[in-house]
């Protein structure tokens, strides 16, 4: 037996599995209609690419996955697309989402799909891409893509695989008894991951010691195959990433680290079930083992559920007690959340669905005012000051938040459960985390927002100064111009060739008239100096001056026709025509240079 | 020299207070020169706290002259996008009791709005164009204009110069991405009789007030 590191904190609520487990997986009838959200896992929702009315087939994909970090979506039974619209699904906020519901047609039937045996032998590419195209995501709890996860893109190779059968929190037991029924075909998906892994030399199953039915029924398999089951004090929370990775190999993950950068892969058991699934059978993720349990259901037991059931359909066939408790809750007692409405679907990540009476959880008591006991501290696995992040999120001092790690706590809840004062202290963290998230996201929009504005500030003031810069220059060449001409007067007397001044009734040079001609001549003087305009008017005259000397030279072959006496003069314009040509064509050309 | 010092306690004490207190003041001379720290000014800081929506609703174009303005004395509650939390913060940064928002300049908004153009009745007029701040009116003359969503601060600056008041600000709908938890009552706000709504929260906060 290998050894195993102790966490801090943890709690010991009641641990409650036992009322699940009398009884094996069943099956459910298929519900009348299935509806399958959009977006069941972390990264960018699935795109839909089946319409309305559409026939589907069992295992056939409607939803395409978009960009990288995301997931298709296959139909879990065939029938008739019958919307694709918003929905209630399950979150904590009640809100709706993109969904696709299909009404089943009771038929069940595939559509055709293969998968492979010999997984050893084909590239471990191909088989991240089975995995990724049959739409397995994470089914612990984030729902992470799991073809992401294990995408080789990382710095050093993958030394240690660790699978995770801890199921730590209390009432669920999925991948308990999905492991004591499937062990073989778990084992065989371990084997698979190890193959994409390029054969980790460490590969462990962590799980409880509270399972001892599962951790039997895992041993004939793993005889050999070089996985070893590591079993372990039940504590809560030891099941999560960071908590089961130093609970086995005593390596405490930094803040802000994946297990990748430190060569380990951490991945549920039920996520290895649909890996085999997925390669061997060639079956993409339709169904997943939920318990179903609490004293306002009949028979609390597991079922292996198709996803996109409605909840309503798994508590109707489990003789739901309404009146014994009012509350459906998705997850355990612990970090799961109260459905809005029972019409929500299953999705990839639901392990649970509990719906205790109120004997059984009652509601929270009212919060008293915090005694600083100091127990959350004891049992935040994470070693955190729950108190204190307490105070803080109350007085909404973000920086403090953040010096004190709140982004590490696992809102495992563990805090709130020992308090004597009942505060809710997660819905704090978690009201905390949003509210900081969210401020960073408006300060990434403001600043994107300053930065706009500033160069449309930017923008306007360049064409200012532009025009400014020209005005500047008028004036100076109007100046420049003017004093130019009064020099010339001034000094040589008459003004050459100016007619405004030849009128005699002005023989003295009106300033009025002499800043007239002065303007004209500035703006002939800047004209000239631009050379695109200049380039332009003489690439005009030629054209003009080559069809005027065409037009003559017509005229002039007419008249040698007619011998009417004209020759001399036209043949005279066809060389006047010419040289001016000439002229023009020289001058471009000085110009080009 | 010597011989007097080792004589003299009184002498020797005074010669190597006074030596020590040179050495040191030199050191932290030295050092308050190589060291020192050019502090982020003012007006950076103020800025950075500011929404940036450039709306001009505290009467100067744009947030930075805003800020400026602070930095130069005037009253932080003349922000009505950023609310009362950025006067906080302001007043937090300047280290001044925190007043209410002037309302002269306008209300704080409990939703956040984007512009919104009717696009069939937008007869291309350009005006809009030319009052964002944030160049996120797209458009050309005598053709249709819309507005990039994403770009929009919600400032409203568009809406007056409309001459056909095809232009609406919209609120922005909350989605599950951004959606977030609240903030529990706090301790003592709530008995027990609440738990199971026996009584409504209106009255027992009718109560409270």
């Amino acid at each position: 037996m290998s050894r195993t590191w102790v966490t801090p904190g943890g709690v010991h609520p009641p641990e409650n599995k036992h009322q699940s487990l009398t009884q094996p997986i069943g099956q459910l009838p298929i519900p009348e209609k299935l509806i399958i959200p959009l977006s069941q896992h972390i990264g960018a929702p699935a795109t839909p690419c089946v319409e309305i009315g559409q026939q589907v087939l069992k295992g056939q994909v409607i939803a395409q996955a978009t960009g990288v970090v995301s997931i298709p979506m296959h139909a879990p039974s065939s029938g008739t697309i019958s919307a694709i619209e918003h929905r209630p699904i399950a979150h904590a906020s009640g809100m709706l989402a993109p969904c696709i519901e299909i009404t089943t047609d009771g038929a069940d039937t595939w559509i055709e799909h293969e998968g492979i045996s010999d997984y050893e032998h084909i590239s471990p590419s191909k088989l991240i891409e089975m995995v990724g195209n049959a739409g397995i995501s994470g089914m612990g709890g984030a729902g992470f893509p799991s073809a992401v996860k294990l995408n080789p893109g990382r710095q050093r190779p993958i030394d240690t695989l660790i699978v995770n059968a801890t199921e730590c929190e209390p009432y669920i037991t999925a991948d308990d008894s999905a492991i004591r029924e499937r062990a073989g075909e778990i084992i065989e998906g371990i084997k698979i991951l190890s193959a994409i892994l390029d054969h980790p030399t460490n590969i462990m199953i962590g799980i409880e010691d509270n399972k001892p039915e599962a951790i039997a029924a895992l041993a004939p398999h793993v005889e050999d195959s070089g996985i070893s089951v590591v079993v372990f004090p039940t504590k809560y929370p030891s099941g999560g990433e960071k908590q089961l990775i130093y609970i086995l190999t005593g390596k405490e993950l930094p803040a802000g680290k994946l297990p990748a950068d430190e060569g380990m892969i951490c991945i549920n058991i039920g996520t290895t079930y649909a890996i085999k699934r997925a390669v061997i059978d060639g079956e993409p993720l339709i169904s997943r083992v939920t318990t179903v349990t609490g004293d306002a259901v009949g028979t609390p037991r597991n079922y292996d559920t198709l996803i996109g059931t409605p909840v309503r359909h798994l508590l109707e066939h489990n003789q739901f007690d309404e009146q014994a408790g009012g509350r459906v809750i998705m997850g355990g007692p612990m970090m799961g959340f109260t459905l809005p409405s029972a019409d929500v679907p299953i999705v990839k990540t639901t392990n649970c669905i509990l719906a205790p009476s109120y004997a059984e959880i009652p509601d929270d008591d009212p919060a008293q005012p915090c005694i600083r006991c100091g127990m959350c501290a004891e049992a935040c696995p994470v070693s955190l000051l729950p108190q204190q992040l307490f105070w803080y999120a109350q007085a909404e001092e973000h920086d403090r938040l953040e010096a004190h790690n709140l982004f590490d706590c696992i809102e495992c809840g563990a805090c709130s459960y020992v308090c004597p004062s009942n505060i809710p202290l997660v819905q704090y963290y978690r009201a905390a985390k949003g509210d900081i998230r969210k401020a960073r996201e408006e300060k990434v929009k403001s600043d994107h927002a300053r930065e706009r504005f500033e160069f449309h500030k930017e923008r306007i003031e360049q064409a200012e100064r532009e025009k400014e810069a020209k005005r500047a220059a008028r004036r100076e060449a109007t100046q420049q111009a003017k004093a130019d001409h009064l020099a010339a007067t001034a000094s040589g007397g008459a003004a050459p060739s100016a007619p405004a001044t030849a009128t005699p009734a002005s023989a003295v040079p009106s300033s009025s008239a002499a800043d007239i001609i002065a303007a004209a001549q500035a703006r002939a003087a800047a004209k000239q100096a631009n050379p695109e305009d200049q380039r332009a008017k003489l690439e005009r005259t030629i054209a003009s001056a080559e069809q005027r000397l065409k037009m003559a030279e017509e005229k002039l072959a007419e008249a040698i026709n007619d011998d009417s006496g004209k020759q001399d003069k036209l043949s005279a314009a066809v060389e006047n025509t010419r040289q001016k040509l000439e002229q023009s064509k020289s001058k471009l050309a000085e110009l080009a240079e | 020299m010597i011989e007097l010092i080792a004589q003299n306690p009184i002498l020797a004490a005074l010669v190597a207070l006074v030596g020590l207190s040179i050495v040191f003041g030199a050191l932290l001379g030295f050092a308050a020169e190589k060291f020192k720290v050019v502090g982020d000014p003012i007006v950076e800081q103020i800025d950075e706290l500011l929404p940036q929506t450039q709306c001009g609703q505290c009467g100067f174009p744009g947030c930075r002259p805003y800020a400026e303005s602070i930095a130069a004395g005037d009253v932080i509650n003349k922000c009505p996008p950023g609310g009362q939390s950025t006067i906080n913060a302001i007043a937090n940064l300047l280290d001044v009791p925190a007043p209410e928002l002037d309302a002269e300049h306008g209300v704080e908004s409990e939703v956040k709005t984007v512009a919104y153009i009717r696009e069939d009745e937008c007869i291309g007029c350009t005006k809009c164009i030319q009052a964002c701040p944030v160049d996120a009116i797209l458009g050309a003359a005598k053709l249709m204009h819309t507005v990039i969503t994403d770009e929009c601060t919600g400032c409203d600056l568009c809406v007056e110069p409309c001459p056909v008041d095809c232009i609406d600000m919209l609120p922005v709908a909350e989605t599950i991405a951004d959606w977030k938890w609240s903030i529990p009552a706090k301790p003592g706000q709530m008995i027990a009789t609440d738990r199971r709504g026996e009584v409504s929260p209106a009255v027992h906060n009718e109560d409270a007030a």
